[in-house]
């Protein structure tokens, strides 16, 4: 069968072709310093479409995607380090000298190896999702213990990255703009353009494979413990396995998206894990639309654009807006935008502002007070 | 014997500043399921209070002679400023989200992000003025008879009220401002709430100094604690509030107005967050972030206590508390200084107030293996529970 034999593939292929050309493009007229703040931005891209897994299409509201973010920036920023720091004392990363260590700790040793830390980024916050999902969906705490439960560990995670000096130089982090990577400055305009290339294609992936995690039966039952897990589970289906899969997911997906951020925010430090930035991640899908995985793509960008443009211009006001966009979402907007506009809202806009003629489904009766219809 | 007294009395310091905090948190989730993120936001504007009142104790000339007493004075204000403040939450939002606790955690979250703002920006004056607008504007209803508050004379009369509210709120502004100059201008830096004379220093006994702070921590929250237990058990309204704890739409079915039972709740429970504040306050300096400090620990005691049950409350803060104490200052290797080496390493690593909470943590989700649904956990017959 021919696939563009229809019309709706081809408008398919044309937005995919114009965004492919948009994605090539945009170096070339957009000052470094903005091509910067997108890609970073599109790298949190693909850390949202991780909470509109889990939040959206599962129904479990996590609040602590920061661990699992923070974590891929460490293992990317240690690679980094380690492969650019020859000429320092013992051949280790500058940071160990100011507090007396003079050996690698042992857990850093594989991360020499690209290889390693390529699957690492994913993999080790995936792992430690999927151990913590398990003790939780283990015993079935859901709704609002799990939010908390989340918080409180992503809360341990911050104390103990802060508090660990000698194994991960605590509160200051690790930087990467003045690191080595195929014998280019990290922080350079070259390298910074390549990060946005990979970012963005690493949003179209990561949208790939979660358009086909929850098109197929797995994502149907994802949408069944959110609407009803008694209900799954008495249907015969283990719903644990199935959480700590789409949590485990969710975390691998963080940890890319941390370490694309780390590398083109040039620092990774435990302020990845405060608590205001995790759930930021979760308004940027209600904004968007929950449940709808462009929109959690959309959200993440343009809410974090909108946040960088309003805190140049007034910075404080920028709190008061993000608190109202918080409750506005969730007491009048539920769908976010996209889910909005899906259920036909735009077509409402534009009758309430007497632009479009209101459908009519049915002729409407009109009924007089004794209830008969006048004719 | 003297060490473990010591860190007992440590212990329970800081379980009692937890328990004073947790308590309203517990009883509005007991009650409407629902997690207030902007209770550490309350337990700021308590603070806050307190720091006002301070100063204009101060500045005041027919105040001055009962600065000492200033403390007491916060407790009130801070309760009903608190609980004003979380009323009008209610009504306004958490209303509306019923039935979606997560969402209500979002939407409770955007209004603590835009308390900490206004408290940066907006002077303290008109600040309090906006508060005293708003316990007027919710109040004075209450005190007008019914037959007024009907029809179209009734809307005026409302409507009045709320002028005549609005009124006062910017008049108090104006006096405080004039008044107090440190509170004309907004800023975000932290402020220091100083003791009075009479709390400053320790009581010794059996060779031990207890800070008086400590101790008049420890009073108020055992007040709180007491007060909320005879509301609860006692009164009228406090038996609607378990009833509709226990089975909202039976209560319902049998004539109790759970709305108003759900207003009566939040401004207590908000109410508490305030006096936490007062004890908060006390502690170290002011800010607008101050409540971001205690509320996990919050969380995690009505995680570990259960739904609904102040028993568990009590004894999870206590028990967080000294174990906070004993792993964070290093109290249990002194205690027990001839453990066996890898566990003596092991603790020595947590030996840190920060590291603390990390193994707490752990303890916390190990414990819920065996217990999911905290220590007394509230029994049903629903699918659910």
């Amino acid at each position: 069968m021919n696939i563009f034999s229809t019309k709706k593939s081809w408008i398919n292929l044309t937005i995919w072709v114009v965004i492919i050309a948009l994605i090539i493009a945009t170096p070339s007229f957009l000052p470094v310093f903005r091509l910067n703040l997108l890609g970073r931005y599109l790298s949190l891209a693909i850390v949202a479409l991780g909470v509109d897994l889990i939040w959206g299409f599962t129904g479990m509201l996590s609040l602590g995607q920061g661990i699992f973010f923070a974590l891929g920036g460490y293992c990317a920023a240690m690679f980094l380090q380690l492969n650019s720091s020859g000429e320092f004392p013992n051949g280790i990363p500058e940071f160990f000298g100011l507090y007396g260590v003079e050996k690698l700790p042992f857990f850093w040793e594989p991360f020499k190896s690209s290889i390693f830390t390529l699957i690492s980024i994913w993999l080790l916050p995936a792992i430690i999702a999927g151990l913590l999902g398990y003790l939780v969906f283990r015993n079935r705490i859901k709704g609002v213990y799990f939010s908390i439960l989340t918080q409180a560990a992503l809360l341990v995670f911050f104390n103990f990255f802060n508090g660990q000096q000698k194994l991960i130089n605590g509160t200051n982090g690790l930087k990467t703009d003045v690191t080595q990577l195929f014998g280019q400055m990290v922080g350079s305009e070259i390298m910074q353009r390549w990060f946005f290339w990979i970012s963005a294609i690493f949003v179209i992936l990561a949208w790939f494979f979660a358009r086909w995690i929850v098109r197929d039966r797995f994502g149907n039952i994802l949408i069944g413990i959110r609407d009803d897990e008694p209900r799954v589970r008495f249907t015969g289906y283990n719903p644990v396995i199935f959480k700590t899969i789409i949590f485990s997911i969710a975390g691998g997906l963080a940890g890319i998206s941390g370490a694309l951020y780390t590398v083109q925010s040039g620092i990774v430090s435990p302020q990845f894990m405060t608590v205001p930035f995790s759930i930021e991640m979760v308004i940027w899908v209600a904004v968007g639309g929950r449940g709808t995985l462009l929109g959690a793509i959309l959200g993440a960008v343009f809410i974090n654009y909108a946040k960088s443009l309003v805190s140049e211009a007034l910075p404080a006001s920028w709190m008061f807006i993000q608190g109202g966009l918080f409750i506005l979402v969730v007491t009048a907007l539920p769908e976010g935008v996209l889910g909005w506009i899906k259920k036909g809202g735009l077509r409402k806009l534009l009758f309430l502002i007497g632009i479009n003629k209101k459908l009519e489904t049915y002729p409407s009766l009109e009924i007089n007070e004794q209830g008969e219809v006048k004719s | 014997m003297q060490l473990i007294l010591e860190s007992l009395f440590n212990g329970v310091a800081i379980g009692s500043v937890l328990l004073v905090a947790a308590l309203g948190l517990a009883i509005v989730f007991g009650l409407m399921g629902v997690i207030n993120l902007a209770h550490g936001e309350l337990m700021m504007l308590g603070a806050y209070s307190t720091y006002i009142t301070q100063l204009i104790f101060k500045q005041v000339s027919f105040l001055k002679p009962f600065y000492d007493s200033y403390v007491i004075v916060a407790i009130g204000i801070a309760f009903l400023v608190s609980g004003t403040v979380g009323i009008l939450l209610e009504r306004t939002v958490i209303r509306r989200l019923y039935g979606s606790p997560l969402e209500t955690l979002l939407a409770t979250w955007g209004v603590s992000l835009i308390l900490q703002q206004f408290v940066r920006s907006v002077p303290l004056a008109y600040g309090s003025g906006l508060v005293i607008a708003l316990f007027f504007g919710l109040f004075a209803p209450l005190f007008i008879s019914d037959d007024l508050l009907q029809g179209a004379k009734g809307k005026l009369i409302r409507a009045s009220t709320w002028g005549f509210s609005a009124l006062l709120g910017v008049a108090t502004g104006g006096i405080l401002s004039s008044l107090v100059s440190k509170l004309s201008r907004a800023s975000a830096r932290n402020v220091d709430v100083t003791a009075p004379s009479w709390m400053r220093g320790g009581i010794d006994f059996v060779g031990i100094t207890f800070p008086k702070t400590r101790l008049l921590i420890i009073l108020i929250t055992l007040i709180s604690v007491l007060v909320v237990i005879f509301f609860l058990d006692k009164t009228a309204w406090g038996m609607r509030i378990r009833a509709v704890t226990q089975n909202r739409p039976m209560s319902d079915c049998l004539g109790i107005s759970t709305e108003t039972v759900d207003i009566i709740t939040f401004g207590i429970g908000s109410g508490l967050a305030g006096v936490a504040g007062v004890a908060v306050s006390l502690l170290g300096s002011v800010g607008p972030n101050v409540g971001g400090n205690y509320i996990v620990g919050c969380f995690m005691v009505v995680v570990l206590g259960g739904v609904g049950n102040l028993l568990g409350t009590m004894l999870a803060s206590f028990s967080i508390g000294i174990m906070t104490d004993l792993i964070g200052a290093g109290r249990l290797l002194t205690i027990w200084p001839e453990m066996p080496s890898p566990l003596y390493s092991t603790i020595d690593f947590f030996a840190t107030t920060s590291m603390a909470r990390v193994m707490i943590f752990a303890l916390i989700v190990i414990f819920l293996q065996f217990r999911p649904t905290g220590m007394f956990p509230q029994k049903g017959r629903m699918v659910e529970s």
